[in-house]
């Protein structure tokens, strides 16, 4: 059924024309910039400021007690990136940020597949919807630590294989372990995955899928060649939330590991709790380059602002 | 990402599920394909992994004064929930608590407030909208922890105290602020713009067509974005953490209490402040509900 992959999707993402902002008005521009003036007074200060008192932090010099000497010196940056503990640190978070995108996309993917295509009730699917999305307004602290009871030593899940005789002793790895952190770190996040995937997806047109099943094609082919690729943009929107959340996560890794393992920004916490801000500093900064280089290398996939004003 | 959460109820579902006539993908009628019980099997075991744990934690925490961290309960009572606001040890829950929710209502109220007008705004193109835009997506994904530190650091610099109603707010608002921006979006791209223009020609003035057409029209949309300011701000933790000053907000106690308490009490903190989600989140779904099934009637009669 290579006949399906002839259509050109993209083509009807551009249908809508959209004013380029070349061609309005300085009236329109003025208008525009006072509806927005108080989301960028509230902006300047609390994220591009913030953002560049830690860039200049990073240059700065340190008494080691907290005191900052302006200036100009690399020096945390060598350090930074003259220790061993980074490349570690940089390779613990990229190994649970890789875990944790491919468990919450399958999971995800699935769920709001279901959802869309498999429920037949509307007034179901949103129930459901819902029922996915009410953790999301919850305390996270709260939904991690409640995996304790399950995960520990003593939890239900040892205690309940431990009965059945599955297992002799109790497994220790479940709690305080990296596996503990990838959980709680899936546990949190997949609504992160679900809510933009259901949005594209139930943007198909179901006649496209009646066609290519009156084409003859599999429901694999139909997965391959229309849900996905159609879902394409709700990936790449997931795909942002989550890798950004987990690369700037500090205490599941810190709570659900028992301090056995660490990231980037953990390590940065204890710096900080320290009072090595340049160090600190230094080890945001390079964070952020290459937080930013991944989202940007995302964004090459999928217009968002049209996504999402869509 | 909140096209469907904010427009949830609305009538025009039908353009989201549309009506079924396909056998392979979602049959009307007829016998499921086995995908179907592949997938509710799956999504089963989603929605249990996602309850679960909290809902053991809601059990543990009625244990009586015996109770440990992990199962078989011991006992019932109330005596965790007691210990929480009295003893001394597990900080100050109390105050915290208080705090909290202050500051969720002022950050409902500015959320509200500045993501509708940012909404308004951004309906057409204007030069320099995709600075805006991205220092907001930016400020979306950025690490918390990091922007808390840069604005702690300002404060300092600037020889401002940092307090829960300062810095803390601000650094809050730079979380809530891209979340409701983006409700509003999927909020403003079902708005027609007919009633808009009807309005004008009708003699109105843009602060009546504001106040009489889109505040009533979006309004089920503004409970949203208002949903979202108050939970994430409630819940926030990573920016407040080195924005919020001596004074702790809850989920700040929480961490803390994390780290040292090792009795049921932690989860009675967590039982109550879920509690106080659930609630905000119950009333702000049902205004919504309430809302559309108030235009429906009137539309009908």
């Amino acid at each position: 059924m290579r006949r399906c992959q002839k259509i050109d999707f993209e083509a009807f993402a551009d249908m809508q024309p959209s004013l380029s902002p070349a061609q309005t008005s300085p009236r329109a521009n003025l208008a525009g910039w006072l509806y927005v003036s108080p989301l960028v007074l509230v902006l300047v200060p609390f994220f591009v400021a913030p953002i560049l008192v830690v860039l200049a932090a990073s240059f700065f010099a340190t008494d080691g007690f907290g005191g900052l000497t302006p200036g100009f010196t690399l020096a945390s940056y060598v350090e930074v990136l003259h220790s061993a503990l980074t490349l570690k640190l940089y390779l613990a978070t990229i190994k649970f940020t890789v875990l944790t995108w491919i468990f919450t996309l399958i999971i995800g993917f699935f769920v709001a597949y279901f959802l869309v295509f498999h429920v037949r009730n509307q007034l179901l699917a949103i129930g459901l919807f819902l029922l996915c999305t009410v953790p999301f307004w919850t305390s996270n602290i709260i939904r991690m630590i409640s995996w304790i009871p399950l995960l520990g030593k003593e939890g239900l899940i040892n205690q309940v294989l431990l009965g059945l005789g599955v297992i002799r002793q109790p497994l220790e790895v479940l709690l305080f372990s990296d596996l503990a952190v990838v959980i709680a770190y899936v546990h949190q996040l997949t609504i992160f995955m679900i809510v933009p995937i259901f949005n594209s997806m139930a943007r198909i047109d179901k006649k496209l899928i009646e066609a290519a099943i009156d084409a003859g094609a599999s429901r694999f082919d139909i997965m391959r060649l229309i849900v996905v690729p159609m879902s394409k943009s709700g990936i790449a929107l997931g795909t942002i939330f989550v890798v950004s959340i987990v690369m700037g996560d500090f205490f599941v890794v810190k709570v659900m590991s028992g301090g056995g393992s660490a990231s980037v920004v953990s390590a940065f916490y204890e710096d900080v709790g320290v009072l090595q801000y340049p160090t600190a500093a230094a080890s945001a900064v390079l964070l952020t380059l290459v937080l930013v280089a991944i989202v940007s290398l995302i964004l090459r996939t999928v217009d968002i602002r049209q996504e999402i004003t869509r | 990402m909140s096209a469907v959460l904010a427009d949830m109820p609305k009538t025009d579902m039908s353009k989201m599920v549309a009506p079924a006539t396909t056998k392979a993908i979602a049959p009307s009628k007829g016998g499921r394909p086995w995908t179907f019980y592949l997938l509710a099997t799956l999504f089963g075991f989603y929605v249990i992994a996602l309850y679960g744990p909290m809902f053991c934690i809601y059990v543990l925490s009625f244990q009586d004064i015996r109770g440990g961290l992990v199962f078989p309960m011991k006992g019932q009572s109330l005596h965790w929930f007691v210990d929480l606001f009295t003893q001394v040890r597990t900080g100050d829950v109390k105050g915290s608590f208080d705090r909290s929710i202050k500051l969720a209502v002022i950050v409902t109220v500015i959320t509200v407030v500045v993501s509708f007008l940012a909404g308004l705004g951004f309906r057409k193109r204007f030069r320099g909208d995709t600075v805006v835009f991205y220092m907001m997506i930016g400020s979306l994904v950025a690490p918390g922890l990091v922007l808390g530190l840069g604005t702690g650091l300002l404060f300092q610099a600037l020889g401002l105290n940092a307090s829960w109603y300062t810095s803390a707010l601000g650094a809050q608002l730079s979380w809530t602020l891209p979340f409701g921006v983006l409700v509003m979006f999927a909020v403003m791209s079902r708005f027609n713009h007919v009633w808009e223009e009807a309005a004008y020609d009708l003699g109105a003035s843009r602060w009546q067509s504001i106040r009489l057409v889109m505040i009533p029209v979006l309004a089920p949309g503004l409970v949203a974005v208002a949903l979202f300011g108050f939970t994430l701000s409630y819940d926030e933790f990573a920016r407040s953490l080195q924005t919020a000053g001596s004074l702790n907000t809850l989920p700040l106690e929480i961490w803390s209490m994390t780290l040292n308490v090792t009795s049921p009490s932690l989860y009675a903190l967590g039982t109550v402040t879920t509690i106080v989600s659930f609630i905000v989140i119950g009333a702000s779904l049902g205004s919504i509900v309430l809302i559309q099934k108030k235009r429906g009637s009137s539309t009908k009669g």
